[in-house]
């Protein structure tokens, strides 16, 4: 089982690394991002119990997604074609959109530099670090 | 009189008699006034909730509002559509731009009969095909609550619509095919949970707008009622929110807290134009969400 898992592991990364196709990057990128959500929104809404270990792994591997996020390599010109939501205004408003970007990177990594150790210094970095998503598809993403 | 004339003039009275029936279908139909004028005195505080749950400010106030700002009603958002360019007017208490000289019948009849004071057909641009279906007495509580928010005096850009699509009367013949203030579903014995998700749904919060297919002219498909299409304002696609789709593995609770944050099950976020209804949903409380979600799963399920 565990060498399945290591099997599957392997390919992902092996698929992600060598990838040419920027819309399947990108969806990767996207991907990992809720995966650290998936961890995080449940403690910050009060649904799991905060563990200061848990939360700060997610938002150190976040934060890690983030500054790996470059958005010439992943939304290049041409690449509005294809199996893709990303939206026409990416393409129409680039400095929006890098703007916005750059927004969600500082917020990631004062997050993670705020190490919180309880759940209300947790939740006071995470509610602007997680408006970012919905700001920025309300624009961004169709 | 010559035979030709006799027929020219046969020919003439059956055109008059076309015309009188094609003016007579499409008059402005307006809310009885005796029900008008029965209705309650509405109540600001009350209307709020039907503000947020009617979603107005995201076509009434300026673009991408936030805050306070969604409360500025001075129009603006152009809804691009296959028949033109629709965009939305200032509803402010404005004496001169806005509303603020309207009675109440005015309202309630531009809101849920699409007939403006002056007794023109409105676009049905503006959802008062869903707005057909709520209540007088919400619709007293919204017309105080609007009237207690900021005039604003400027007057918004018209509709940029084109031939035929601009004559107002070809409205009313629309109105006949479409309009219809009849609940969507027909639930056997609903729970008080369901009923009011029925209501918000089909009425103030006006999901099939968007989440409903329409026709080559702008009429809803009732056979895939919510499931969901390209979308009629903008690029991309709306999905489909019967059973039918993803929605149909996720709980009511995972309905609700995605209407209440925007995060599905699986943590992506509300893209598009849903973002913003999300902003006005978060205003709902939690038992008005869950009464959508209700609705939402029990609503037969359409294939994608």
């Amino acid at each position: 089982m565990r060498l399945f898992a290591l099997a599957i592991s392997a390919a992902l990364l092996a698929v992600t690394s060598a990838s040419a196709d920027p819309i399947e990057d990108r969806k990767a990128i996207m991907k990992d991002r809720a995966a650290q959500l998936r961890v995080l929104a449940p403690i910050a809404q009060g649904k799991a119990e905060f563990d200061a270990a848990a939360v700060m792994d997610a938002l150190q591997k976040l934060n890690e997604n983030a500054m790996k996020t470059d958005v010439d390599a992943l939304w290049p010109a041409g690449s509005d074609q294809g199996d893709t939501k990303s939206a026409p205004a990416i393409w129409e408003d680039m400095d929006g959109f890098k703007a916005a970007m750059d927004k969600f990177k500082a917020d990631a990594a004062a997050a993670a530099a705020a190490n919180p150790q309880d759940l209300q210094s947790f939740q006071a970095v995470f509610g602007p670090l997680a408006g970012n998503c919905g700001s920025c598809h309300e624009k961004y993403r169709l | 009189m010559s035979r030709w004339r006799l027929f020219g003039t046969g020919i003439l009275a059956l055109a008059a008699a076309g015309a009188a029936v094609l003016w007579v279908a499409s008059s402005p139909v307006r809310l009885d006034a005796a029900e008008l004028a029965a209705a309650p005195a509405g109540d600001a505080a009350r209307g709020e909730r039907v503000f947020w749950a009617a979603g107005c400010s995201s076509c009434h106030a300026a673009p991408g509002a936030t805050g306070d700002a969604r409360f500025r009603l001075g129009g603006g958002v152009a809804l691009d559509t296959p028949f033109g360019r629709f965009l939305a007017p200032n509803i402010s208490p404005d004496k001169e731009n806005g509303i603020g000289n309207w009675s109440f019948a005015d309202f309630a009849n531009a809101l849920m009969r699409g007939v403006s004071p002056s007794g023109e057909h409105l676009f049905p641009a503006f959802p008062y095909t869903s707005y057909a279906r709520m209540t007088l007495e919400d619709a007293a509580d919204l017309y105080a609550f609007l009237l207690t928010l900021p005039p604003i005096a400027e007057k918004a850009p018209g509709h940029e619509v084109s031939f035929p699509f601009n004559v107002r009367r070809g409205v009313g013949m629309w109105k006949r095919m479409f309009f219809d203030p009849a609940p969507v579903m027909d639930f056997e014995d609903p729970s008080a949970e369901l009923a009011r998700g029925q209501y918000l749904v089909e009425g103030p919060g006006h999901c099939g707008e968007c989440h409903t297919p329409r026709n080559a002219i702008g009429g809803m498909d009732p056979s895939r009622w919510l499931a969901g299409g390209p979308a009629a304002a903008g690029d991309g696609k709306v999905p489909n929110i019967t059973p039918g789709s993803d929605i149909g593995s996720w709980s009511e609770d995972e309905i609700a807290e995605f209407l209440k944050s925007g995060f599905t099950p699986e943590f992506d976020s509300a893209g598009g134009a849903m973002a913003e209804v999300v902003r006005n949903l978060a205003e709902l409380p939690d038992e008005d969400l869950q009464a959508i979600a209700a609705y939402l799963k029990a609503v037969p399920p359409v294939d994608d």
